[in-house]
């Protein structure tokens, strides 16, 4: 009775992955077979493997410029983030600054914002407002890694103030005692204790600057286009050649299914934005 | 002890730039929604014209449609989500073999960019090479083809968003769950409550915050959905899958109509932040009635 159970439960939750998994079992197939493979009925098998579809889009040289500036831009917008979070917590957690926690709570705010409202002024900003000379901060990868930020400070300000909350005071107080500035405390005793919190802040941060597509392609025409908007572009553009889409897609999700296995007991906290405690 | 303004220093790059990426488009798109300003048309300054944007805003059919059309998306969407993921928490509340690594795969459509996910729901259902029409058609004769047919668009938009997102949903009521007390439990045992009892009058009170805030989050999640669709139907058939946000960005935008765009702008999120708010007072009201002490 009791084995009978437990046998039907492996097996609803194999059905239940089977159906979360296979969308994305599907792509893979699609990118590891040729157009001629892909004609006709749909088989889910993969006889000899078609590495065409991903040399087309490694080689491609505008994909190369995407893929880089997706590396670039998610990786300073991670590295910001996290710096500048750390600096806001400990500011939060450690000074009596005057209504803090409504600036706590207006810094989280910003998260709620939904970018379709916010797309026509940045538009107008980037393009009009925030100009040096011949410079424009549209289409520049600094314009999207400040611009994420937005987003993502808020994220990160939240779930590191508990991770510098949990800190025990005493240790900075005997650090100051024993004559060390507010920048050596901050070096030497918050981010050694700070720095797992950090780490999976900074790869949450990482991962939704990677995968954010609607102001990258609003705010970027040719220099500082992402992977995302390389992906949609498939789509509108090339119309029909699904492997070279599908492989495409597949090299944009292959650093989120990384992270993954990094994050994934701390993500419930990360993505409910710490509406529960994970 | 420890001077304010060392503090304050350390505040300082979050509070500017959020100031400056947060508060200022705000401000910005607040001004010029009362403005009537086209860089394109004959005439391309910006004239004021008080209240007239969110005049025409009443009468725009395609706006009103692309809101209603979001508003059965948002509650179609969510709503099977908080269904279906409250019933796998409670499964993930069990012990089984291999837990953490069915976890893990439930898990992973959240970490998949939306367009990504859009680009994999596509391949898996254009026509000639998607599985699912091909199945549709040859198991049950069912014309599957959602660049034709608005019904089928809109509830592939819906599958979609359930498919990408129920996994959110699960992880915060499983993480509500697992931190539950349980006397409460007992003490329903003992009182010989049945099963639809105990969930009516302890589980769902208790997990009443954790399903309020998924309902909130998915629910603003799922009204500023834009890419995934974008990817999966382009907005089509006609305007079916035309959701607000693919509105503003997609027909609004390029005619660079900007003082009626800020206008709509602004009113989609204000909506937004009310039915929220409605939805909110709504709940919490119920929820103080039921408990007359």
């Amino acid at each position: 009775m009791k084995r009978d159970r437990k046998g039907l439960s492996l097996l609803f939750w194999l059905f239940s992955s089977l159906i979360t998994l296979f969308p994305i079992y599907w792509m893979f197939v699609v990118s590891a077979k040729s157009r001629v493979e892909l004609f006709g009925a749909p088989t889910f098998l993969i006889k000899s493997f078609f590495s065409e579809n991903y040399w087309a889009t490694l080689t491609n040289t505008s994909f190369q410029g995407y893929m880089f500036n997706s590396i670039v831009i998610a990786t300073s917008n991670a590295l910001l983030v996290t710096t500048l979070s750390l600096f806001a917590t400990y500011a939060l957690s450690r000074y009596k600054l005057s209504g803090k926690e409504n600036i706590f709570f207006w810094t989280i705010t910003n998260r709620m914002a939904p970018p379709a409202a916010f797309l026509l002024p940045l538009f107008l900003l980037y393009t009009q407002v925030f100009v040096v000379g011949d410079w424009k901060m549209f289409d520049t990868r600094i314009g999207l890694i400040l611009l994420y930020c937005v987003f993502n400070l808020p994220f990160a300000i939240w779930t590191m103030r508990g991770v510098v909350d949990a800190i025990p005071q005493e240790l900075d107080e005997a650090a100051f005692v024993d004559g060390a500035s507010t920048w050596q405390v901050i070096l030497h005793v918050i981010l050694p204790l700070a720095r797992p919190g950090l780490a999976v802040t900074g790869i949450l941060t990482w991962v939704f600057a990677w995968n954010e597509y609607l102001f990258a392609a609003t705010l970027t025409s040719v220099h500082a286009r992402t992977i995302t908007t390389g992906l949609a572009e498939f789509v509108t553009v090339t119309g029909t050649n699904w492997g070279q889409m599908a492989a495409t897609a597949m090299l944009t999700l292959i650093p989120a299914i990384i992270f993954l296995s990094l994050v994934q007991k701390h993500i419930v906290a990360g993505l409910t934005f710490g509406a529960v405690k994970g | 002890m420890r001077p304010q303004s060392v503090g304050w220093l350390f505040m300082a790059p979050t509070l500017v730039i959020l100031f400056v990426f947060g508060v200022l488009p705000f401000v910005y798109v607040l001004v010029i929604s009362f403005f009537d300003w086209n860089s394109f048309a004959a005439d391309p300054t910006m004239r004021f014209s008080g209240v007239q944007n969110y005049r025409d805003l009443v009468f725009d059919t395609g706006y009103l449609m692309s809101l209603w059309n979001t508003l059965k998306f948002g509650v179609f969407a969510v709503a099977s989500e908080i269904v279906l993921g409250y019933f796998l928490a409670q499964l993930f509340m069990r012990n089984f073999p291999l837990k953490s690594f069915f976890r893990t795969i439930h898990t992973l459509p959240l970490m998949i960019a939306p367009v990504a996910v859009g680009a994999t729901w596509r391949l898996m259902t254009v026509p000639g090479l998607g599985p699912i029409p091909y199945y549709l058609d040859k198991w049950f004769g069912y014309d599957y083809l959602i660049s034709r047919y608005a019904g089928q668009a809109f509830f592939t938009t819906v599958v979609m968003d359930v498919w990408h997102w129920t996994p959110l949903v699960t992880l915060t009521l499983l993480a509500a769950l697992s931190s539950m007390p349980k006397e409460p439990f007992e003490q329903a045992q003992i009182d010989g409550a049945n099963k639809l009892q105990t969930f009516w009058y302890v589980t769902l009170p208790l997990l009443k915050p954790a399903i309020l805030a998924a309902v909130f989050i998915r629910l603003m999640d799922a009204m500023r959905t834009v890419d995934e669709v974008w990817m999966l139907t382009g907005g089509g058939p006609a305007a079916a899958t035309r959701y607000v946000g693919l509105y503003i960005w997609r027909v609004v935008f390029p005619k660079t109509d900007y003082g009626y765009g800020s206008a709509m702008s602004l009113i989609t999120l204000y909506l937004t932040i009310v039915m929220c708010w409605l939805l909110y007072a709504g709940l919490v009201a119920r929820r103080d009635l039921r408990k007359p002490e």
